[in-house]
């Protein structure tokens, strides 16, 4: 078996799984947030029952509209607090967490070889701690808090083995992009994508999560990553509970891969996704003829640290464009309060962007940053849909920190390698 | 289980944020989000929808957001039953969650315009083009799947399961 076959079989209760098979899985965490949430709170009342079925196994989080733009959103949020606290749920509320996403694997609540779901598509992302995770829906998380049980249909795999080193300001997200564009929007679908080989070995967690964010953007039901010692590493001092032996959760040298797709990363370029697909992709050095707008550095897939960090390396004593409006927004109040102490906000702030609160903001055009007609944006987020940052006639580019750093700089879409070559 | 209505068809990877955009997620009322229903591709789309439509729709029909709010928008703005080619997984099990019907079925893109009489027989994995008399067969859903639909939904399937026990 796969790993992920491997956490399936174990949270079924079965020695072995195959694909196409439907088990019904315990569910070691369920996560809810500000939007997905009171729809799942209205369903989990009409079910009858009066507590959740394990509420040190569900957790809470406002991230999307925060703080409350709007006095319905303000609704949303008095509603979850309400219900976490009825539950006894752990909650994290304005300042106390940030995007769902990475507080969640910040405060341990993401353990290797589990089975988590969350209200949230880009629940993919904990696949980079080694655990099988998905996205559901409001009323089918409002089931699992009254049963901690799910029907999945165990996905067959894909496998993406990833060698060589990447160039300087070349990341994983231009590798995410770069095989979205390959598979395509739909190249996943149902599936569970595994990244192997040495380059994920070598690679951060932060960048791991990266990959496992934007595999739903093909469709895939879960990408995930065996544990090793940098799983180990970054969970030290988050959780006290008992990590699994990790040899439990390596995939079997004979299990099955629907499907094997061998990337190189040496010669990979800064990758850009074009509206309105996400598999769109093309090299950002062709592109340099897109004016911006806006250029947007955060979300679930790209705020992290190591994220800000590039940016600022880039930003550093620069100014950007006049015309190009730049947002700064910390991943989690973690990230926010590290990037404080190693001085980037500083960078940022020197260079005229505007560093927000972490909150999804615009990512997904719910407030902080929308788009006017006929504007563009460059965005370190997930999506580029028609509408998705404002209004439906509006461009999204989707590309990694240092492109849309090097961006903000010139004002049109730019490969970071250039702008230095062009510098020196 | 058994549906009819016109066809309304569209393409491949329709996404949830052309279905229902993002600032309308603040709202609860299955009725105002219809009103927003398909407003990124076809703002006229709830008038349309309003007699009763079956839609139609190409590969990966509803990828994107786990957001439920976009089935609940098409349910309530008229939408029947979904006949895609393939569905996101997070869209298929929402509408089915929600009473929603939805039928992976191939070749439908070809085989329906818009505005043509559809009937589909669920239980039976029968697709009927009426107005143009073609028919499609589609995998049967598993049948705890169709009780589900039958339930009018997951939380009042669940409530019958676990009033039984």
């Amino acid at each position: 078996m796969n790993i992920t076959e491997k956490i399936l079989a174990k949270g079924s209760g079965k020695t072995s799984v195959s694909p196409g098979e439907i088990v019904d899985s315990d569910v070691d965490m369920v996560m809810v947030h500000d939007l997905t949430g009171p729809l799942a709170v209205e369903a989990f009342k009409r079910i009858g029952v009066e507590k959740v079925w394990d509420n040190q196994k569900a957790v809470v989080i406002l991230d999307h509209q925060v703080p409350a733009e709007s006095v319905k959103a303000a609704e949303l949020h008095k509603m979850m607090r309400q219900f976490a606290k009825e539950q006894g749920i752990r909650i994290y509320d304005v300042g106390k967490g940030g995007i769902c996403h990475q507080v969640m694997p910040e405060k341990g609540h993401v353990l290797p070889g589990t089975v988590i779901v969350g209200a949230d598509s880009h629940t993919c992302t904990y696949g980079a701690f080694g655990a099988f995770a998905t996205g559901i829906g409001s009323t089918e998380a409002a089931a699992v808090l009254a049963t901690g049980k799910i029907w999945l249909k165990v996905p067959s795999a894909v496998k993406v083995n990833v060698e060589g080193k990447f160039k300087k300001y070349t990341a994983p997200k231009d590798l995410i992009l770069h095989v979205i564009g390959k598979l395509g929007a739909g190249g996943a679908i149902y599936k569970s994508v595994e990244f192997r080989g040495p380059t994920i070995r070598d690679m951060s967690i932060a960048g791991r999560m990266t990959l496992c964010n934007m595999t739903v953007e093909m469709g895939a039901k879960n990408g995930i990553v065996e544990p090793d010692e940098t799983t180990r590493k970054f969970l030290e001092g988050r959780t006290t509970k008992m990590l699994p032996p990790f040899e439990s959760l390596i995939s079997d040298p004979d299990a099955a891969y629907e499907k094997t797709v061998n990337s190189d990363v040496t010669d990979l370029g800064s990758q850009v996704a074009c509206p309105a697909q996400v598999d769109n992709v093309k090299p950002a050095s062709e592109l340099s003829n897109v004016p911006l707008d806006q250029a947007f550095i955060g979300s679930c897939t790209n705020g992290r640290i190591e994220d800000l960090r590039v940016a600022a390396e880039i930003l550093k004593g620069k100014q950007v464009k006049d015309g190009v409006r730049t947002l700064v927004i910390p991943a989690s109040q973690e990230v926010y309060r590290q990037a404080l102490n190693e001085g980037l906000m500083e960078i940022f702030t020197d260079a005229g962007a505007l560093v927000c609160g972490s909150t999804c903001g615009p990512c997904l055009g719910g407030h902080i940053g929308l788009l006017a007609p006929g504007e563009t944006c460059v965005s370190t987020s997930n999506r580029n849909f028609i509408g998705r940052m404002g209004s439906t006639q509006a461009n999204v580019y989707l590309a990694s920190p240092a492109t849309v750093a090097a961006s903000a700089v010139t004002g049109h879409i730019t490969d970071p390698n250039e702008l230095e070559a062009h510098k020196a | 289980m058994k549906v009819t209505g016109k066809a309304v068809k569209f393409g491949d990877n329709i996404d949830t944020d052309v279905i229902l955009p993002g600032k309308y997620l603040v709202l609860i009322d299955p009725n105002d989000l219809a009103k927003h229903a398909m407003e990124g591709l076809d703002p006229a789309f709830p008038e349309k929808a309003a007699q009763g439509v079956i839609v139609v729709g190409g590969k990966n029909f509803g990828c994107g957001s786990s957001r439920e709010q976009a089935p609940i928008a098409l349910k309530y703005a008229g939408v029947r039953c979904i006949l895609a080619e393939s569905f996101a997984r997070i869209f298929f099990r929402n509408a089915i969650n929600i009473g929603l019907p939805v039928i992976e079925c191939k070749g439908i893109s070809a085989a329906v315009d818009s505005g043509d009489e559809v009937a589909v027989d669920f239980e039976a994995g029968k697709v009927q083009n009426v107005t143009k008399g073609t028919s499609l067969q589609a995998p049967k859903l598993p049948p705890f799947i169709v009780e589900i639909l039958a339930d009018g939904g997951l939380i009042e399937n669940l409530r019958k399961r676990l009033n039984k026990k």
